[in-house]
């Protein structure tokens, strides 16, 4: 169960990975940040974010056209 | 791990140009990168306080147009405006941030902002028409960040 929820529907690159490390920048170490997301290329992107940020993806699915992550904190 | 640094420099003032250094920049932040983009000649423009950068369908070729329209009509007075006012509201129906909105965040996540001197001296700009918190320096500056960077862009 997330911690946080962001709603990056309908926005495109760079605003969904801004928008996720500003709420990250805001949580405590271990909880869980969820983010809904149109751009098709925000799936590579938080793979790459994470990779680089050592946030760790959890789960990561589409249905319908929305995309939900679920990032962990370190 | 020592954190990362990316350089750029940022020559163009149009309002399509104006976009890859910001997003880059942002970007790189949001990956705790530092941060450090040097605005030289028509990149000065991005700077302004009161911006009003625009796009011009003239020399180029690429730009998708909603019907096709040859160069002589390009050029007629009217055009430039048009065309920025329909991509600035392709931008906002697509979810693209605008390069206020992305300056702002490059600022909230102290990305250095180098001027530079040489050229805002050739355009007779003032400093008070370019934004607060930039450095004002020249090429040697520059050779000191891209030194001590990872990444170095030109744009």
């Amino acid at each position: 169960m997330a911690d946080t929820t962001l709603d990056a529907k309908g926005l495109n690159c760079p605003l969904p990975i801004l928008r996720a490390k500003k709420a990250l920048k805001e949580m405590a170490s271990g909880q869980v940040l969820a983010i809904e997301a149109t751009d098709p290329g925000s799936a590579k992107d938080f793979e790459s974010f994470c990779t680089q940020t050592g946030n760790e993806l959890i789960k990561a699915s589409e249905a319908g056209g929305v995309f939900y992550y679920e990032i962990r904190k370190p | 791990m020592a954190q990362k640094k990316l350089a750029i420099i940022a020559t163009k003032g149009t309002l399509d140009f104006a976009y890859p250094p910001l997003i880059l920049a942002t970007t790189a932040a949001a990956l705790d990168y530092e941060v450090t983009i040097f605005w030289t000649f028509y990149g000065l423009q991005v700077l302004k306080k009161n911006r009003s950068l625009k796009i011009s369908p003239l020399g180029n070729p690429a730009m998708p147009m909603p019907i096709p329209m040859p160069v002589l009509v390009q050029a007629l007075p009217g055009m430039e405006s048009m065309a920025t006012i329909m991509m600035k509201q392709k931008m906002v129906s697509k979810g693209v941030a605008s390069i206020d909105e992305l300056m702002d965040m490059a600022i909230e996540s102290e990305v250095k902002m180098i001027a530079c001197q040489m050229t805002v001296d050739l355009f007779d700009f003032k400093h008070e028409e370019l934004m607060d918190g930039l450095e004002y320096a020249g090429a040697a500056r520059f050779f000191e960040v891209a030194q001590e960077a990872d990444i170095t862009l030109f744009i």
